[in-house]
């Protein structure tokens, strides 16, 4: 058992920590925020230079061969900066469906150019009726010669507004709910028959609701095996969960620091806040949920299962933590810092904005201790 | 980052395996799993067994008669042990007394006193609280005057846990009032609990057994030798100690033990009953606890990994003590509701060896949930309450 991470782990983690510090201060993220994309392409492209958007490929699809260990290092940096590039919906979500199942021909079109930062991509992994279960699918593919014609909704498909490529779960057989009967196709989201209505989401990030009417596509955008796309999706949405959680953590901790040096500095009643007791104890609890969390992240991401219900139940399990013990380091940030930590002005208020979103992305953490208890009988 | 035991970690938890296997007497088995109170002569005959292997001062250094084993190595051993509910080492003299001994104690004081605590010869116990000196230790008020070659020692000190088995009590006392911190007065003093004017009285505890006692002393006589480290300086150990106790406070493989037992139990139908996991408010308690447990022991490997990088362990245990203990309460009440009615006999007499089964109240443990329910309320009051141990992240942690 070893807790240490290696010497190239800790230069990825170091060049996103360094990148942060020096090039995406909050008032910088503030402005790309605000911009009309809702992020910065020019800093996107020098993600693809860095060659973070490579790191959890293999050497053989063009990446860096990480995993798990440094999506962690580099997603706690992102949240740390509440980095609002679309990492996840790209390299993570649509990443994650295309390196597992692609074909050679397909990954030179789509994953090659995605990992040098030229081609947008999103995967639309929830549908409105759906609520966080991601196999509850209307969407349908009915055969149509050689090829499909997609009809139904998506929802909330980050990145959805930019993304030049759409991966699209939909059933090509089944009951509604079924793991069973659902295949995955990549399509150009420009496609005829697709309407798309882009929103920013509370947390600054990017989505997209989506409407597909008789998209005809052809055989070449089948991505795996016709009905068997279920376990792929499932594998690259619970990476997400994974990545997302890590995120968390470096908002967490970010937040839980913030507050306890505010309240070091804030003076009523002629002393510092934070001599009071009650708040004391309050940040001591707030340091106990992120010293938890972390070690909850780091049994799930050092955990070789090689049962899925194991893997699944880690997630679960981490994602249960943030959604609870998380939204609370969050709550008490805002709180200690008083009326600031309700302004826009405030980075807190931001921090807490994100974590709340990640509580809901991907399911919530009641979803979470169901699916958790479920994996275990 | 790997979570993998090596093929020499898993030559040792097979060998420790073994050694349960093979070691551990089945009427000291039948007593722990069937919730009968080990006597001092069950508990030092299996600390003897374990010290026999070398097995005992799993955290002293070698030099002395400890394992030298390296954290995971501790951590194999204290998950093999829970998990054939073996008897609990009483901490007292191995892992409370002996550290300071063996790091603060003259020469003369180690040859003298750790062989008895390795061979289990002699039982200590601690004397730290006092009636008047709860969270607020620094105020303790029993007194250590010099007279000739001794101290005379007056005072009074409490909880003092299964005095009335020890030998001898280490002890907290006043040397000085006349200091600008009350924490510079004090001393660490080692006291033999047979010297005239000791005295040793039973606290009751809230599910009716003698747990605890007072220990009074009256113009009690201590060598000066007995004094270890310098005079005035005992704060400084007994926060040392603490930290050892707090860390050991976790639990954390005991508490694996007892989350795997309810869920046996919670799967099985008793009294015709369905079986409790069935209860989807039963399973989510469980499931909260079973992640929350999980979470603190990877925070405990991490603790282990940076002690075994040279530090010694800091305030962080404190973090280690709260959650360990709040699951353990947790799980304390998780096996009331499970026992349900059952939950409410008072039958403490059912706790004896080969008691008749026809006769018994409820079935299996189940009466027994409550005592212990109750019992280890103290958890989250020893060793520095809960709140004390917040008081002390606030401070040396956070730096409020």
């Amino acid at each position: 058992m070893d807790f240490s991470i290696s010497e190239e782990q800790s230069m990825l983690a170091d060049s996103v920590s360094r990148f942060i510090k020096n090039d995406y201060d909050f008032e910088r993220r503030q402005k790309i925020a605000a911009s009309a994309d809702g992020f910065s392409m020019e800093l996107w492209r020098t993600f693809a230079e860095l060659g973070w958007t490579a790191v959890p490929f293999s050497e053989e699809d063009g990446g860096l061969g990480g995993g798990p260990i440094e999506l962690m290092l580099m997603m706690e940096q992102f949240g740390r900066g509440l980095v609002v590039e679309p990492f996840l919906a790209n390299v993570v979500l649509a990443g994650g469906v295309l390196r597992r199942v692609a074909d050679a021909g397909q990954k030179s079109r789509w994953l090659t150019p995605m990992i040098e930062g030229n081609l947008q991509i999103a995967l639309a992994f929830a549908e409105p009726q759906g609520r966080f279960n991601i196999a509850d699918l209307k969407t349908t593919a009915t055969i149509n010669g050689e090829g499909f014609v997609l009809n139904g909704s998506k929802t909330c498909v980050l990145n959805g507004g930019s993304a030049e490529l759409l991966i699209i779960p939909a059933r090509t057989s089944g009951e509604q709910a079924a793991e069973e009967g659902i295949t995955l196709f990549a399509i150009a989201a420009d496609s005829s028959g697709i309407v798309r209505r882009p929103y920013a989401t509370v947390d600054a990030h990017q989505a997209a609701d989506i409407t597909l009417r008789d998209v005809k596509i052809d055989a070449g955008a089948i991505l795996g095996t016709v009905g068997e796309g279920f376990a792929t999706f499932q594998e690259a949405v619970d990476e997400a969960t994974l990545a997302v959680c890590a995120e968390a953590i470096g908002i967490m901790r970010t937040m839980h620091d913030k507050t306890v040096e505010y309240s070091k500095n804030r003076v009523q009643f002629g002393v510092p806040i934070g001599s009071f007791q009650a708040l004391q104890h309050r940040m001591v609890d707030t340091l106990m949920a992120c010293e938890q969390s972390q070690s909850l992240m780091m049994w799930a991401v050092m955990l070789n299962a090689a049962d899925d219900a194991d893997r699944q139940q880690a997630v679960s399990a981490i994602k249960y933590q943030i959604g609870t013990a998380g939204i609370n380091v969050a709550r008490e940030g805002v709180q200690i810092h008083g009326g600031m930590g309700v302004t826009w002005e405030l980075d807190i208020a931001h921090y807490f904005k994100r974590l709340t979103a990640i509580d809901l992305l991907f399911g919530n953490a009641d979803f979470h201790l169901d699916r958790y208890i479920r994996c275990s009988s | 980052m790997n979570v993998n035991l090596t093929d020499d970690e898993i030559a040792f938890r097979d060998e420790v395996r073994e050694f349960f296997a093979e070691k551990y007497p089945a009427d000291l088995r039948q007593k722990q799993d069937e919730g009968v109170t080990l006597d001092r002569e069950d508990t030092i005959r299996w600390q003897k067994l374990l010290n026999d292997r070398g097995w005992f001062a799993v955290n002293w250094p070698e030099e002395y008669g400890g394992t030298g084993w390296s954290s995971i190595q501790k951590y194999i051993f204290a998950n093999e042990m829970a998990a054939v509910n073996a008897p609990i080492i009483v901490p007292f003299g191995v892992s409370m007394v002996a550290p300071v001994i063996y790091t603060f104690g003259s020469e003369e004081q180690k040859q003298r006193f750790l062989p008895d605590i390795l061979a289990s010869n002699v039982w200590w116990c601690q004397g730290y609280s006092e009636p008047g000196s709860g969270s607020d230790l620094a105020s303790l008020k029993t007194k250590a005057e010099r007279d000739g070659d001794h101290y005379i020692v007056n005072g009074t000190k409490t909880w003092t846990t299964l005095g009335h088995l020890a030998d001898w009590i280490f002890c907290l006392v006043r040397t000085s009032s006349d200091v600008a911190r009350r924490q510079e007065g004090i001393s660490f003093l080692l006291i033999d609990m047979t010297t005239p004017g000791v005295s040793v009285k039973p606290i009751i505890t809230i599910e009716g057994s003698r747990e605890v006692n007072e220990v009074h002393f009256d113009n009690v006589h201590v060598p000066l030798e007995n004094l270890v480290g310098e005079e005035g300086k005992g704060w400084t150990y007994g926060k040392v100690l603490l930290q050892h106790e707090r860390t050991n406070t976790a639990g954390v493989a005991r508490s694996k033990y007892r989350l795997d037992d309810l869920k046996q139990k919670a799967a099985q139908s008793i009294h015709d009953a369905a079986p409790l996991i069935n209860d989807r408010n039963f399973a989510r308690k469980i499931a909260v606890i079973e992640i929350e447990l999980k979470a603190l022991e990877y925070t405990d490997l991490r603790t282990l990994a940076a002690v075994a990088t040279g530090k010694a362990p800091g305030p962080e245990s404190s973090i280690l003590k709260i959650k360990g203990t709040e699951i353990q309460q947790s799980l304390d009440a998780l096996f009331v509701e499970a026992a349900g009615y059952y939950a409410l006999p008072f039958v403490p007499e059912q706790y004896v060896v080969d008691f008749p089964e026809e006769d018994r109240i409820g079935h299996g443990l189940e009466t027994r949930t409550s005592l212990r329910y109750f019992n280890n309320r103290k958890a989250t009051i020893y060793a520095g309450s809960n709140e004390i141990q917040k008081n002390i992240i606030a401070k040396h942690v956070l730096g409020l």
